[in-house]
């Protein structure tokens, strides 16, 4: 098995392995394999290399963070001082932020390494990453296949071995989704667990800022370390955790109360089906206690969610108008022209589409009928939720109900596409916290993910179970061969 | 025909908070373009707003002062709209949860000018166009405003000004604002439209914007109600459109139409949580609030006996009340005090905005000193004057200039020999008198003044002197 986060940390301070050369190795296999799986857009070795240089010395110096010299990604909608950050998107072209987004600034202060930023969908707006102006990434298990989306090439390098770990954003699944596509682990916190400041926001009340790894303890480690409240994001919550959530890893499942609801396994892949069905039974066996629930309520949440999250966007993405940052159009007349010539060759059509949807039910006359509808139907689904864990202490789901699509599928509409997020969008809308973890493959061989959702900030939970699972399910899919091959 | 006026005034107030209302930027007027902006202010992709406390505070003051209701639960929304001086094409402001609603201003007359609401919001930046380019100031975009809604009460052009002003002393005696209109920290948008008397139905009514000085909202209250009475008259109809006022020629014209549809599509801000108002919060900034320069106006004439003139004077500026008030409580007499400040010490300040920042050398009980030997007739006026005058312009107390011994008082012997004295050095002044050129008897004030070095009591002179030379 592939060294996980806590056995690099032991390496890099037994001196076994310095972080110039763990960087090395990435970079080496960044320049072999990223050409083909389009994982990383913009490539930041030379910084890369100064920052292993500074954990070295950190690490000599002793009493270095658990993250100190491990090198990672980030997905490029997450600001970084000077480096690009485009969120794949033609209207962000030659942006360079000039100032580092919270998570960020608390990895670089551990001494993180920061091998480049990941693919994306065109502003986290996509469940395959193909909207993309850099075009998709590629799903390293099979290439004819696409990682999922938004946060896709953040998958996809976890998965290659591209990085030890990445940061994504999940606004509706962008996080569980391609984890599950890709067979990695993705966790969503709650809402507020993460701070946000400076993630270019989609849907500013569903956005959340998240890890993708290799193993539930990584997940652990790497939320241990971007978590907390944050001054300047005032729907950040300064959650006491207790020291580290790695703590919680080592309880078993006996007695936890597991909720099983069977909206969420409407319309599924009996693949998938029996798969979850497999994973819930082994809990079963292991002592939890099966609970048999209902959430009416869900089958509302894929329309609430593009209704909020697309009005929130439309408003998000007014900034873009070529005037301070980013593209502009070649040629105009005046002001009026260049915004709407900027914006019409800027924004690819999937973020159009979203713009005109949220433009539209915040519209007078559509207001009450669509925005203000769905906001009084997330309360409802906020008070299912509510309901739901006062009888159980997490949901066991499907986290996607198919695996990966092929690439340029055209088989599907926007709207089928749309409905691939039914099983995730329900976790952003109540903003509790959920983790996708592999639980096996279909027919073809795509990996399958089982996700576990938990009440608001028990995330304690939510990873004790996942890592429960984890190590009693053995290997329920295929290392991938390749990558950085430490 | 006659028609009735139906007005209502939305302003604008600046807050003098020392940051603006979602960052830490200065709020300082001025500066180099773009030198008071952050990534936060300036909309940079991922930054967030964090709601400044004293906006918030400063609003309910506001509030208070103008007899509303504040909501104890509120939120911010976004108003959405498209223009470069706003850098994230939407404007953080409240729109159905204002922070105070349904207050009034009473005006002199005892009518009351309904408040219907006062919310907060951010401003934008500014566009400078030069030599064919236009360029964009973000220092002025995310200063923290609040919009002060009037029903549409007011039904004369006086009492649009009467409004106004009243508003911006009410603003600046609770320090939330210097409400200076000509640098745009107290911005008025004077809506109105006419009616026949008794009608009860509104007419079209037209937006006149950015009013910049309380005499223009007076003319342009009047010009924009004969311009609507002479299309009523020539039976047309009252087109709603944006004007604008032009000081020059006394006019008002329509704006050139940007915007043809005004939806904003108002949407509760998701970065910004609801937020609730402790009442005993509330209580605690009603409890701050000094006493307004109304209440002051009416006590000063009632309770002190002040001439209605110079009480208003007085209670206009909250820092020219204090200093009155505060020599009153050494002991100073209210005539005398008041007639000081406003005859001597005004003299010294041209401007209004010098007689707001009352920037004097002495202290309010190095005042009253003063004002007590002139209570005490142990010098005249005029001396208590000039002394005034010295010790404004050196910063130096009354005993710099009046010594003890100047003080003794001369007695009445000694000012009915000085009298006879005046009279028998100045027969022709005396038979002026005598033949009705009172004027003359000044003459005999100046011997009696040169002789004391003017300590003499003046009336008492006068009255020995008309004594002794009789009718």
């Amino acid at each position: 098995m592939r060294a996980g986060i806590s056995e690099l940390a032991i390496k890099l301070r037994n001196r076994e392995i310095s972080a110039v050369e763990l960087t090395k190795a990435y970079i080496d296999a960044i320049e072999k394999l990223n050409p083909t799986l389009n994982a990383y857009v913009h490539l930041t070795f030379d910084i890369a290399l100064k920052a292993a240089e500074q954990a070295d010395q950190m690490l000599k110096e002793g009493d270095a963070p658990p993250l100190c010299g491990i090198p990672m990604a980030l997905k490029d909608n997450i600001c970084t001082d000077g480096l690009p950050t485009t969120c794949c998107s033609r209207i962000l072209t030659g942006f360079k932020p000039y100032y580092d987004a919270t998570v960020w600034e608390k990895l670089k202060k551990q001494g993180a390494v920061l091998l480049g930023k990941t693919n994306m969908d065109e502003f986290a707006m996509g469940s395959t990453s193909e909207t993309s102006c850099y075009g998709a990434p590629l799903n390293p298990r099979n290439t004819n296949y696409v990682t999922g989306g938004s946060s896709g090439g953040s998958a996809a390098a976890v998965c290659a071995n591209l990085a030890v770990y990445s940061l994504g954003s999940d606004t509706g699944g962008s996080i569980r989704q391609p984890a599950s596509f890709c067979g990695v682990v993705g966790l969503k916190p709650t809402y507020g667990a993460v701070s946000r400041y400076g993630l270019i926001a989609y849907g500013s009340s569903l956005d959340q800022i998240g890890p993708l790894t290799n193993s539930v303890k990584d997940a652990a480690i790497v939320f241990d370390a971007v978590r907390g409240g944050d001054k300047r994001d005032q729907t950040s919550v300064d959650y006491d955790y207790g020291p580290s959530l790695t703590q919680c890893l080592e309880q078993d499942v006996k007695g936890l109360r597991i909720g099983v609801a069977e909206e969420f396994f409407e319309g599924i892949n009996p693949e998938i089906k029996s798969k979850i069905e497999e994973a819930i039974a082994l809990l079963e066996k292991n002592g939890a206690k099966i609970e048999h629930i209902r959430l009416p309520a869900l089958k509302l949440a894929l329309p609430v969610y593009y209704i909020i999250a697309c009005a929130e966007a439309s408003s998000n993405l007014g900034r873009y108008d070529g005037i301070r940052y980013g593209y502009r159009t070649a040629s105009y007349t005046s002001i009026e022209e260049m915004i709407v010539k900027t914006r019409s060759e800027g924004f690819g059509d999937e973020v159009k589409r979203r713009i005109m949807l949220g433009t539209y039910v915040l519209s007078s006359g559509y207001y009450d009928a669509y925005y203000k509808k769905a906001c009084l139907i997330r309360e409802e689904i906020n008070r299912e939720f509510d309901a739901v864990f006062e009888t159980c202490d997490v949901l066991v789901a499907p986290t996607a109900p198919n695996t990966a699509f092929p690439l340029n599928y055209k088989g599907a509409s926007p709207v089928e596409i749309y409905l691939s997020d039914i099983c995730t969008v329900p976790v952003n809308i109540a903003g509790v916290p959920a983790i996708s973890v592999p639980c096996g493959v279909d027919a073809k061989g795509l990996p399958i993910g089982m996700q576990i959702i938990g009440k608001k900030f028990d995330e304690a939970t939510v990873l004790q179970v996942a890592h429960f699972y984890e190590q009693s399910a053995g290997e329920v899919i295929g290392a991938y061969e390749g990558g950085a091959g430490i | 025909m006659n028609y009735e006026i139906v007005c209502g005034i939305e302003t604008h107030i600046e807050l003098a908070t020392k940051t603006k209302i979602f960052c830490g930027c200065t709020t300082e007027f001025g500066g180099e373009p773009n030198t008071h902006c952050c990534p936060v202010c300036t909309g940079q992709p991922g930054t967030l707003p964090i709601l400044n406390q004293k906006v918030v505070e400063y609003a309910i003051k506001a509030g208070l002062a103008l007899n509303c209701k504040i909501n104890t639960k509120s939120h911010m929304d976004r108003k959405n709209y498209v223009y470069p001086d706003l850098p994230k094409a939407y404007q953080i402001s409240q729109y159905d949860e204002p922070l105070c609603e349904k207050g009034y201003i009473e005006l002199d007359s005892g009518k009351r000018i309904g408040i219907t609401r006062i919310h907060i919001e951010e401003d934008a930046g500014k566009l400078v166009h030069e030599n064919g380019y236009t360029y964009i100031d973000y220092n002025r975009g995310g200063v923290p405003l609040i919009e002060i809604v009037s029903e549409p009460d007011i039904s004369s052009a006086e009492e649009a000004r009467e409004y106004a002003e009243k508003l911006q002393l009410t603003m600046r005696y609770i320090g939330i604002s210097d409400c200076k209109m000509q640098e745009g920290s107290m911005r008025c948008d004077v809506n109105l439209s006419l009616r026949k008397p008794g009608d009860p139905n509104f007419g079209v009514r037209t937006e006149i914007k950015n009013i910049n000085s309380l005499s223009f909202i007076q003319k342009a209250v009047i010009a924009e109600a004969e311009r609507q009475a002479d299309i009523l008259d020539a039976g047309g109809t009252v087109v709603q459109q944006t004007m604008r006022y032009d000081e020059a020629t006394n006019s008002v014209t329509p704006m050139r139409d940007k915007e043809n549809s005004d939806d904003y599509r108002y949407f509760p801000d998701p970065d910004i949580l609801r937020f609730c108002i402790d009442e005993a919060k509330v209580e605690e900034i009603r409890a701050s609030l000094p006493e307004l320069p109304f209440a002051k106006l009416r006590r000063y004439v009632n309770d002190l006996g002040l001439p209605e003139a110079t009480a208003k004077q007085i209670s206009r500026y909250r820092k020219v009340a204090e200093f009155f008030e505060g020599a009153l409580a050494e002991g100073a007499s209210v005539k005398n005090a008041a007639n000081l400040i406003v005859g001597t010490i005004f003299s010294n300040m041209d401007t209004e905005e010098e007689k707001e920042l009352f920037a004097v050398r002495i202290s309010a009980a190095q005042f009253a000193a003063l004002v007590k030997l002139a209570d005490e007739k142990k010098i005249n006026i005029g001396v208590a004057q000039s002394t005034l005058q010295k010790m404004l312009e050196s910063g130096k107390p009354v005993e710099e200039f009046i010594k003890p011994e100047d003080l003794v008082g001369i007695s009445d012997e000694m000012l009915e020999n000085l009298c006879r004295e005046a009279i028998e050095a100045n027969p022709r002044a005396v038979d002026d008198v005598r033949n009705g050129k009172d004027k003359a008897i000044n003459v005999m004030f100046g011997y009696i003044m040169k002789k004391t070095g003017g300590k003499a009591d003046i009336r008492k002179a006068e009255a020995l002197l008309r004594k002794l030379i009789g009718p």
